[in-house]
């Protein structure tokens, strides 16, 4: 700690956005970073607390005290290295991630966290600008091969670290591309996707094989890999979308997130998309789910330039402000307003939609209710943004014919792991992080056991 | 006399502890007389009150006298006998101590016969020493041995007198020494407790288990006219059990000992290390005959007098061989003369100082005499009178003489000596003394021949190595470095040197709990003085400290030959690798004086049992050295590497250190340590007390000049391991490096004995745990992990929590789940709490509960209403938290019935008639707040002797914490830093806190009085000497406990878990049958129910919680109290923190019962039904043991869970002895009369605590303000007992003529003392000592005039009385923060240090001052205020016919220009800055 008294002096200061209109006209970045002494004094501001609630409350346990120090002192190289101790990819959490550490933070019972994420992020990118990440090659080879199901962050993390354990791991993807969500789903307004191929780039040198468009299951048998493998590790996500069962369900322009999300990612790539064309643009959008990927489908249909687009939530409105004595440091139930609904959306809560009317099988409005009271809206594009079941029931879960357990990364069948969404359910790039790396500790204890 | 218990649980012999009252009369010209032996009996029947009340009244601590061989007695014996006596001197006496079963008694007989023969003496007869058993107890009657007295003549052999005095010494060692052995050999168990008092040709010792009192009528020889002695050696004993013996009683045979050895167990190991070294010209071959010189298993005075006895045979005189023991403070002494100075620096390589609080009186019968230690932290005082008797004792006094017959009043002062020659007839000064002594031989030339300091050396040819970067992070992984030890430890220090603060408490696993591996270290804890000795302030007091140390072989002690033997000095014992490289070049350097060789201590692993091989080789290849006659051993761990394993260097050193020693080798070389693996404090603090005369810790350095580049990097460093070294060893009163050395202050916890046993010999351990092999496997996990694993440091987590790290207590969930509960009354989240909390790695989590019957249903268990009475919190100052916090916890308290504690900080007085109002009072070092006021508004009074964060160190409270409210209640100047002494300064020993008991019992006689102590070895029997003193009540405060702020090393490094400490307490109060004078308490660390369970099954009646109601209301374990930043608003000043304080007392409340609720459902499932049935019934606890663990596995809880034979429970009616004020019971009736009122009485040292108990009740009657200046005066006559004024409240006037014993005006608290000497006294009042030591401590108001000279620590911590004084001792104002202090003469050794307020204005005409003087924070001015002056002046004169002041006053103006005001410079700026503000 340089100042104890830091938080007292310092400000909190966030990172800025990019104007609204004019983010609204491309699909980059809006997030402006903080020049690199600003960082540092955010920094500054933390206490190196006793009990670093933040250290516990970060899902990955980033060593969150330790680089804020090593910050607010600019010794950004010891920061990074420190960083990196605990998280393979800081710069996808320190741009995607809702910062639970920051919640926690003890600063927080005043509303005044530490900039966590944003100094997260700042190592990092400085990081690579510096050229200071580098591949890290294992000295020993062991040559175990480890099948891993699925390329979003709970499988590359896995890999990387079987890879720097001197394992040999192979990444399969039923895709077109490595990156899991992180590629298809989340705007590339949240995170440039060069930054997922920067890391790709790193671990093919650490000795990480990647194969696309194999989707194991159908393209591949999962017994072929277990003949191949010493292990496999599913990591294939929770996939499939939560249903909206009432009648017009069925009518044209009711798309699931997802469809719509993915298209717009492969149209900024430059890449072909199967299927009917979603689009918002000039269109009175209806998105249904208040989380965060309805909140991604609001960013992206405002850059299509919908005509309007509400957002209906079924829950209550929470309150604006959560009780911190009974709340922290946990993540608290509190109204939150995203950047994409800052960019303009209207918001509707204690929604239940009843039913579709459509016209011509093209969807025009929305019926239901807002607790007793009757309510309708007009709508051209509506958008299922209800969450996600697991992954789906007859895919790679049926095929291996596995069952995850609660505790551990083990499956019910030997020599099987599980991790990230695939194992825990629907939740954040953060925790899939965490888990690839444990099921890769798992899996070399596993492998120092029975191979 | 089997009268002492066996070692058993955790009750061990060897920890207990004594002290008491001494004196001696003597006859300066030698005139041997009844009178005299009368005159002592006297003398001990006075201090009476020094002494201790065991649980049976009439059995004594023992007392004891010693006289000259009363030839007229054993004369007439001899003649009634019919038997031929020799000449007088021709002949001695044996004072034996017989077992009482007729045949051991036959063969102890034979025994000493034998011997008599064998050395060819002539024994002359038994005769049965007449004694009246009319008047002692069934007990000692039952343990009485039989006494008897053999009187040998002196053989032909013999030439002189001498000469039979060596060879009684032969007979007795030949006689004693084996005699456990014997005594198994023969199957006789009575042999063993054949003892000699004394055995001499010139002296005679009478004692035994007895009252003071009683020892006069009990040997019926003292009382016998025939008894005759020109002088007499009296003590009087106070233990801190009562497990007294005959033969622990004082005197030895050549000395009584008021005090206590620090260093005793290091320095009984090096006097049997001596064994190859040691020859003698005198004694020749008998000196074989007498090993060891110094059996085990004795009291340490004892010890001592063993090896002055050898020293005396060897051929030194008297006062050489104290001087030679008990050093004065040298090193850092600039005013010591060369001479002087040169005698003790020659004499250190000698003999290493045996260190403590002492005050001791000797004699060989010849001569008489008596030192202190070098601190001066016992009182002795003495008369001289016009007819040439010299009458030494504890205190002024006890021998009624009358004034006009006193020639001088004085007292020993530190370091100093009174030798009176009773053949020469005369008193020898210590000046004369020492002058002589100190010029009889050259030693200073020696010096400078032989002795060579390290910084001298040339450099050595070749630069030492540094570690590559690319080894260096697998090195320091392979000493498991972590990144805590370069962030909170390497790189401060290197930056400020200084040892680094941390705040609250240790929440981590014990060592031997924790999963990870730790280091060796880790398991050993520091020991600490608490009452029975002081530890020292090693800052403000750093003139009796010293880091030197010698290193290399010692001389041989008896040798007395010209300095011919080299000696290699350094002045501090951290080597740098460039001091190292000298001294492994030293061989070329000195032409062979040295001779070095590098032992290898690192070792290749190959499995179980490579270890143990590995320190046998080691062992065996340093005796080798040594017998090849290298002379310096250098012990290192450089060759680590890929291959081999560095050896735990405490370990090495341990082993070498102590397989030497039982081969009488150690002495023969020295021993430094080369090792990559010290870094911390603690480390060295290890490293030194298991035998490093000096280490190198390479790799530490290697790390700092990695971590930065600034040019004072490595010297800071040494600088900041120094500073913490010397607070470590202060800590347990010990202030030389070199007795330091080798003394093994450490308990070990989580060593099996077997390990301990082996390799750190003699220190105490009490849980078992882990043997070598484990030792082994954790050093090889940090070797593996250097070479085989990360290539990045271990994060460590030990003072921040960290995921991966050591585990911790107090987590992300344990606060989060807590702080739920009780804001949202949410019983599941306590649930949650309190299950981490009891799963985690604590030793109660390996301890299981068994049912002592059915279960009870939960309504029939003792209401939550009436177990929450028994919960108190802990005591936390208002100043190291806020008020609101504070106020928080009292109204909480206050509410539920429970009791809430000041902490060490006062109370504002708004306080004491609000529910704020804190039930328990503490009283600690600083005395800050401490009135008679505040005193009455306790329902508890709590003496702080130690707290667990930081047993035995004071504290300090910056300035910029101290605030004007803070200011206001501790008597202080807003922003000006205060600090707490480490000790009481009334409290050196057991018997100057009864005394303390005694003057709060006076002042608030409705109070309970709580005396808080620290867990460690031993602790149980400070608890039995707290309970004889009179205490209610004792707190055992574990190590995990809190605090404001405190260094790393302390906090985690010193003191015990409380289940051991309490185990310990419980076990010793049972066996002495004292356990239902006191209500005991654990506090440290409890959580939880279960924790309350555990403590209460041990044997606590109440349970005292910090941290845990702090986290309640807000605290999130910041751990940031020491920097005033606390985000949360408690343990801040800063009026912008305090306001996002949200805690409150229903957040508290709610806490203390859900503990309780979660505590009477444990209890139900017990099946018992009120705590009070639980208490001791450690029958109920179940040692689950942790065999899956890989270390925890060898744990052994065993001794803690002993249970001993006796009444384990408080009862109701505790003993207490009302304090008998006569004269202050005579006043409180004038206070129902007409005021103002005068009285007049006599008094005597007996009275103790005048006025204190009015004072109680003046407070009580009309508050702070107390009575109307002149309402009452007491005149008063002769001698005041200690405490005189003690509390002084208001109105009241003490006038006294006569003097007074220590302590006068202490805690002053308004009122007016004026202490003179008798007008027909034929003395100067300005040559002669007036008051006793440590006047004026913690006065808060109120003033003083004292007519004559006051002793040491005059107006110590005062801070706001006004005292005139005609000089003082050392340490004058001491720490003084407000009042002001006339002195119109001499001041001793460091005045003013620590003063950071208040005034002094000494007289100082010839300009002594500037020397005398601390010149740390003050400025020497001329007197800003000589109006004011001179009316103090006029008022002494006025009050006391003071005619120093007189002739002061006549020439006022030129007197003027001889006054120095002693200004503390940080009080001027503060008052400026308040001038500014009020502008
Ligand atoms: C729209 C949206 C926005 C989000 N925004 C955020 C955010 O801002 N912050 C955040 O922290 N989290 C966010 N999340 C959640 C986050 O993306 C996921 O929790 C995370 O990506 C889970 O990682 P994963 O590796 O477990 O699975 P995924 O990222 O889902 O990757 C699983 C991969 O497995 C592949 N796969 C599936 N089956 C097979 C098969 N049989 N054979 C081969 N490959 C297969 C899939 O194609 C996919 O690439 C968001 C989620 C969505 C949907
Ligand atoms: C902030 C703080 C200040 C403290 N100040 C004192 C004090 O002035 N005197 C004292 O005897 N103990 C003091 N303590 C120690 C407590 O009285 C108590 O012994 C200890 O904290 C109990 O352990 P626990 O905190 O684990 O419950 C303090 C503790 C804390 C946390
Ligand atoms: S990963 Fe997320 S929770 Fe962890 S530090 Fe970064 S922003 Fe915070
Ligand atoms: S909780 Fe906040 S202040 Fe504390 S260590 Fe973490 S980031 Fe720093
Ligand atoms: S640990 Fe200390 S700094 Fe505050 S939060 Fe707790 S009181």
């Amino acid at each position: 700690m340089t100042n104890p008294t830091g938080f007292l002096e310092i400000a909190r200061r966030e990172r800025g956005y990019r104007k609204v209109p004019e983010r609204l006209k491309d699909w980059f970045e809006f997030v402006e970073p903080l020049s690199a002494p600003e960082v540092a004094k955010q920094a500054e501001r933390c206490m190196d607390c006793g009990v670093p609630f933040c250290h516990s409350g970060c899902p990955v346990n980033n060593l969150i005290p330790d680089w804020n120090d090593l910050v607010s002192r600019e010794q950004w190289k010891a920061a990074l290295e420190r960083l990196h101790r605990t998280n393979n990819f800081p710069e996808f959490t320190g741009r995607i991630c809702p910062a639970p550490c920051e919640a926690a933070c003890t600063l927080n019972i005043d509303d005044n966290p530490v900039t966590i994420k944003t100094v997260e992020c700042e190592i990092v990118d400085r990081g690579w600008r510096e050229g200071w990440i580098k591949p890290e090659l294992s000295l020993r080879g062991t040559g175990k091969r480890v099948a891993i199901i699925g390329s979003g962050p709970a499988g590359l993390a896995c890999a990387q670290q079987l890879a720097r354990m001197g394992h040999a791991p192979t990444v399969f993807e039923k895709a077109d591309k490595i990156g899991g969500l992180l590629r298809y789903g989340i705007p590339d307004f949240k995170m440039d996707r060069a930054l997922i191929d920067r890391r790709i780039q790193q671990m093919e040198v650490e000795g990480v094989i990647f194969r696309t468009n194999m989707e194991i299951g159908v393209t591949v048998p999962v017994e072929r890999l277990m003949d191949d493998y010493l292990v496999l590790v599913l990591a294939a996500g929770a996939e499939q979308p939560r249903d909206l069962v009432v009648p017009g369900r069925e009518l044209g322009g009711v798309h699931f997130a997802m469809d719509y999300l993915t298209q717009q990612n492969r149209r900024n790539a430059g890449l072909e998309h199967k299927g009917e064309e979603i689009l918002a643009t000039g269109k009175r959008v209806v998105v249904i789910g208040g989380g965060d990927t309805g909140s991604d489908c609001i960013g992206t249909a405002h850059r299509q330039g919908a005509l309007s687009v509400t957002q209906l939530e079924i829950m209550p409105e929470p309150p604006v402000r959560e009780n911190k004595a009974l709340s922290w440091p946990h993540w608290p139930m509190k109204l939150r307003t995203s950047s994409s609904q800052e960019e303009g959306a209207d918001r509707a809560f204690s929604i239940v939609t009843t039913h579709f009317e459509g016209a011509d099988g093209q969807v025009t409005k929305l019926v239901g209710t807002q607790g007793d009271a009757p309510f309708a809206l007009d709508a051209d594009l509506v958008l299922l943004a209800m969450g996600f079941t697991g992954s789906p029931p007859d895919g790679i879960m049926k095929a291996a014919d596995v069952e995850t357990q609660r505790v551990g990364y083990e499956t019910s069948r030997p020599g099987i792991f599980a991790c990230g969404d695939f194992r825990r359910g629907q939740s954040l790039v953060v925790w899939a992080i965490r888990e690839g790396r444990d099921c890769a500790t798992a899996v070399d204890e596993w492998l120092a056991v029975n191979s | 006399m089997a009268d002492r218990p066996q070692k058993q649980g955790l009750y061990d012999p060897r920890n207990e502890r004594d002290s008491c009252g001494m004196g001696f009369v003597a006859h300066v010209g030698g005139r041997p007389s009844h009178e005299i032996i009368a005159q002592g009996l006297h003398i001990l029947a006075h201090l009476d009150h020094r002494g201790g009340v065991g649980a049976d009244p009439s059995l004594g601590d023992g007392a004891g006298c010693l006289i000259q061989i009363p030839d007229g007695l054993f004369r007439d014996w001899a003649e009634g006998e019919r038997l031929s006596l020799p000449a007088p001197g021709d002949y001695a006496v044996a004072m034996c101590f017989l077992p009482g079963d007729e045949a051991s008694r036959v063969a102890a007989i034979q025994r000493l016969e034998h011997f008599v023969r064998i050395e060819r003496q002539l024994l002359v007869g038994w005769r049965d020493v007449p004694v009246d058993t009319s008047g002692i107890g069934a007990a000692v009657h039952a343990s009485m041995p039989v006494i008897r007295q053999a009187v040998i003549a002196r053989g032909p052999n013999v030439k002189d007198r001498d000469a039979f005095e060596r060879k009684l010494l032969a007979i007795r060692k030949q006689t004693l020494n084996p005699l456990s052995r014997e005594a198994r050999a023969q199957d006789l168990p009575g042999l063993a407790d054949f003892y000699i008092a004394s055995m001499s040709s010139r002296t005679l010792v009478y004692k035994g288990m007895l009252l003071a009192h009683h020892l006069g009528a009990f040997y019926t020889d003292l009382a016998n006219p025939l008894t005759t002695s020109a002088l007499a050696m009296v003590h009087q004993r106070f233990s801190t059990n009562t497990f007294p013996s005959w033969r622990l009683a004082h005197p030895y045979r050549f000395l009584a000992h008021n005090g206590e050895i620090n260093t005793v167990r290091g320095n009984v190991n090096w006097m049997n290390a001596r064994r190859r070294t040691l020859e003698s010209p005198l004694l020749g071959a008998d000196l074989d005959k007498m090993w060891p010189i110094i059996p085990h298993g004795q009291s340490d005075t004892a010890c001592l007098d063993n090896a002055l006895e050898l020293l005396l045979a060897g051929g030194y005189s008297l006062p050489h061989a104290m001087m030679l023991l008990i050093p004065e403070a040298w090193a850092g002494n600039a005013q010591m003369e060369p001479a002087r100075r040169s005698f003790y620096e020659y004499h250190a390589a000698l003999m290493e100082p045996w260190d403590g609080p002492a005050a001791i009186a000797f004699t060989d019968g010849r001569q008489i005499g008596a030192t202190l230690d070098r601190n001066g932290l016992r009182p002795a005082r003495f008369v001289v009178t016009d007819d040439d008797l010299v009458v030494m004792a504890s205190e002024s006094g006890v021998l009624p003489i009358p004034e006009e017959k006193i020639v001088r009043k004085w007292r020993l002062q530190p370091g100093r000596m009174l030798l009176i020659d009773l053949e020469q007839g005369r008193i020898v000064e210590d000046e004369e003394v020492k002058a002589r002594l100190a010029g009889a031989e050259p030693y200073g030339e020696w010096l400078r021949e032989t002795q060579f300091n390290l910084k001298d050396l040339p450099t050595a040819a070749y630069p030492p190595v540094r570690t590559s970067e690319l080894d260096l992070q697998d090195l320091q992984q392979a000493f498991g470095y972590t990144q805590e030890d370069l962030k909170f430890f390497l790189a401060p220090m290197a930056a400020q040197g200084d040892d680094p603060i941390g705040s609250m408490g240790t929440d981590t696993p014990l060592a031997v709990l924790s999963d990870r591996p730790r280091l060796l270290y880790d398991y050993f804890k520091q020991n600490f003085a608490q009452v029975t000795n002081p530890p020292i302030d090693p800052i403000r007091e750093a003139l009796v400290m010293s880091l030197v140390s010698m290193i290399g072989p010692r001389p041989n002690l008896l040798g007395h030959q010209a300095g011919t033997h080299k000696r290699l000095e350094v002045s501090q014992p951290i080597l740098s690798n460039e001091d190292l490289e000298k001294i492994k070049a030293i061989e070329d350097t000195l032409d062979g004086a040295f001779r070095t060789t590098t032992l290898d201590a690192t070792w290749e692993d190959k499995g179980p049992g490579s270890l143990a091989a590995a320190l046998e080789k080691l062992c065996v290849e340093a005796t080798y050295a040594v017998l090849k006659d290298i002379n310096l051993l250098i012990i290192s761990d450089r060759a680590t590497s890929k291959n081999r394993i560095p050896i735990p260097a405490a370990l090495a050193c341990g082993a070498i250190h102590h397989h030497l020693i039982e081969h009488g080798l150690r002495m023969q070389t020295g021993l430094v340590v080369e090792t990559g693996e010290a870094r911390e404090v603690h480390h060295f603090c290890v490293l030194a007390g298991y035998g490093a005369e000096a280490v190198n810790p390479w790799l530490a350095f290697d790390t700092i000049d990695a971590l930065t580049d600034a040019p004072e990097r490595q010297a800071n460093y040494i600088k900041a391991i120094d500073k913490g070294i010397l607070k470590v060893m202060s800590k347990m009163g010990i202030s030389t490096y070199q007795s330091y050395c080798g003394a093994q202050i450490f308990d070990a916890i989580g060593l099996s004995q077997g390990l301990v046993d082996e390799y750190f010999t003699g220190t105490a351990t009490v849980i078992e745990g882990i043997s070598l092999e484990e030792l082994a496997e954790e050093t090889r996990r940090r070797h593996a992990f250097a070479y085989e694993g990360a290539d990045q440091l271990d994060l460590g987590g030990l003072y921040g929590q960290r995921l991966g790290g050591e585990a911790h207590a107090w987590t992300y969930s344990s606060v989060a789940n807590l702080q739920h509960a009780v804001r949202g009354q949410l019983p599941d989240k306590y649930r949650a709490f309190a299950e981490e909390i009891n799963n985690g790695r604590s030793m109660r989590a390996l301890m299981t509960l068994r049912p002592a019957g059915d279960p009870v249903p939960l309504d029939e268990v003792q209401p939550a209403a009436e177990i929450v009475r028994r919960f108190t919190t802990g005591a936390m100052s208002f100043g190291s938290i806020s008020r609101e916090a504070h106020a928080t916890l009292a109204q909480a308290m206050n509410r539920i019935g429970g009791k809430s504690n000041t902490g060490e900080g006062g109370e504002q007085r708004d306080r004491f008639v609000t529910d704020e109002r804190s039930a328990i009072k503490q009283i600690a070092s600083g005395r800050f707040g401490v009135t008679a006021h505040y005193l009455v508004n306790a329902d508890e009074l709590q003496i702080k002797i130690a707290q667990g964060a930081k047993p035995g160190e004071g504290g300090q409270l910056p300035g910029d914490k101290v605030d004007a409210q803070i200011a206001a209640v501790r008597h202080s100047t807003p922003g000006v830093g205060l600090i707490s002494p480490p000790p009481h300064h009334d409290i050196y020993s057991i018997e100057d806190l009864a005394q303390l008991i005694h003057d709060l019992r006076s002042v608030n006689p409705r109070a309970r009085i709580s005396v808080k102590l620290v867990s460690e070895v031993g602790v149980g029997t400070v608890a039995a000497g707290v309970a004889k003193c009179l205490a209610d009540h004792v707190t055992i405060a574990g190590y995990e406990g809190g605090t404001g702020a405190s260094p790393l090393t302390s906090l985690t490094h010193a003191g015990l878990p409380w289940e051991i400490g309490l185990a310990e307490t419980q076990q010793t109060l049972v066996l002495n049958g004292l356990r239902g004078r006191v209500c005991v308490q654990a506090d440290g660390g409890l959580r939880t129910g279960r924790d309350v369970a555990i403590a209460a099954l041990l044997g606590a009646d109440e349970y005292g919680f910090a941290t845990a109601p702090l986290i309640a209301a807000g605290c999130i374990m910041m751990r940031k109290c020491h920097l005033n930043t606390c985000p949360v608003g408690i343990a801040t000043q800063d009026n912008v923190l305090r306001a996002r304080f949200t805690g409150t007392p229903e957040h508290v409340i709610n806490y203390f019962f859900y503990v309780a609720e979660e505590l009477r459902e444990l209890m139900a499932g017990l099946g018992i039904s009120s705590l009070d049935e639980m208490v001791g019934r450690t029958d109920l606890i179940e040692y689950a043991g942790a065999a899956d663990h890989w270390k925890a596995a060898g744990v052994d809880l065993s001794r803690l869970l002993h249970r001993p034979e006796g009444d384990a429970r408080r009862n109701d009616a505790p003993l207490r002895r009302e304090p008998v004020a006569r004269i202050d019971l005579a006043a409180q009736e004038l206070l129902d009369g007409p005021l103002p009122a005068v009285l007049e009485m006599e008094v005597t040292n007996v009275d103790r605590s005048v006025g204190a108990l009015l004072s109680g009740e003046v407070a009580r009657r009309y508050g702070h303000e107390g009575l109307p200046d002149g309402s009452l005066a007491a005149r008063l006559t002769g001698s005041a007992g200690q405490s005189f004024g003690a509390f002084l409240a208001p109105g009241i006037t003490l006038e006294l003529t006569g003097d007074a014993n220590d302590y006068a005006g202490k805690g002053l608290s308004g009122g007016r003392l004026v202490v003179r000497q008798p007008e027909r006294a034929p003395r100067e009042a300005a040559a002669n000592i007036i008051v006793g030591n440590t006047c004026l401590y913690g006065a808060t108001s109120g003033e003083a005039f004292f007519a004559g000279v006051a002793g040491e620590r005059f107006a110590v911590r005062n801070s706001g009385a006004v005292a005139v004084v005609e000089g003082t001792g050392d340490h004058g104002c001491e720490y003084m923060t407000g009042g002001r202090v006339v002195v119109l003469g001499k001041v001793g050794r460091n005045f003013a240090a620590g003063m950071s307020g208040g005034i002094a204005y000494v007289w100082d005409p010839e300009g002594r001052l500037e020397a005398q003087c601390n010149h740390a924070g003050v400025a020497l001015e001329p007197v800003d205020d000589p109006e004011w002056l001179r009316t103090m002046i006029e008022r002494h004169q006025k009050l006391t016919g003071s005619a120093r002041a007189a002739e002061i006053l006549a020439n006022w103006s030129g007197a003027l220009a001889g006054f120095i005001m002693v200004m503390p410079i940080e009080y001027r700026r503060a008052l400026a800055a308040l001038e500014a503000e009020a502008a």
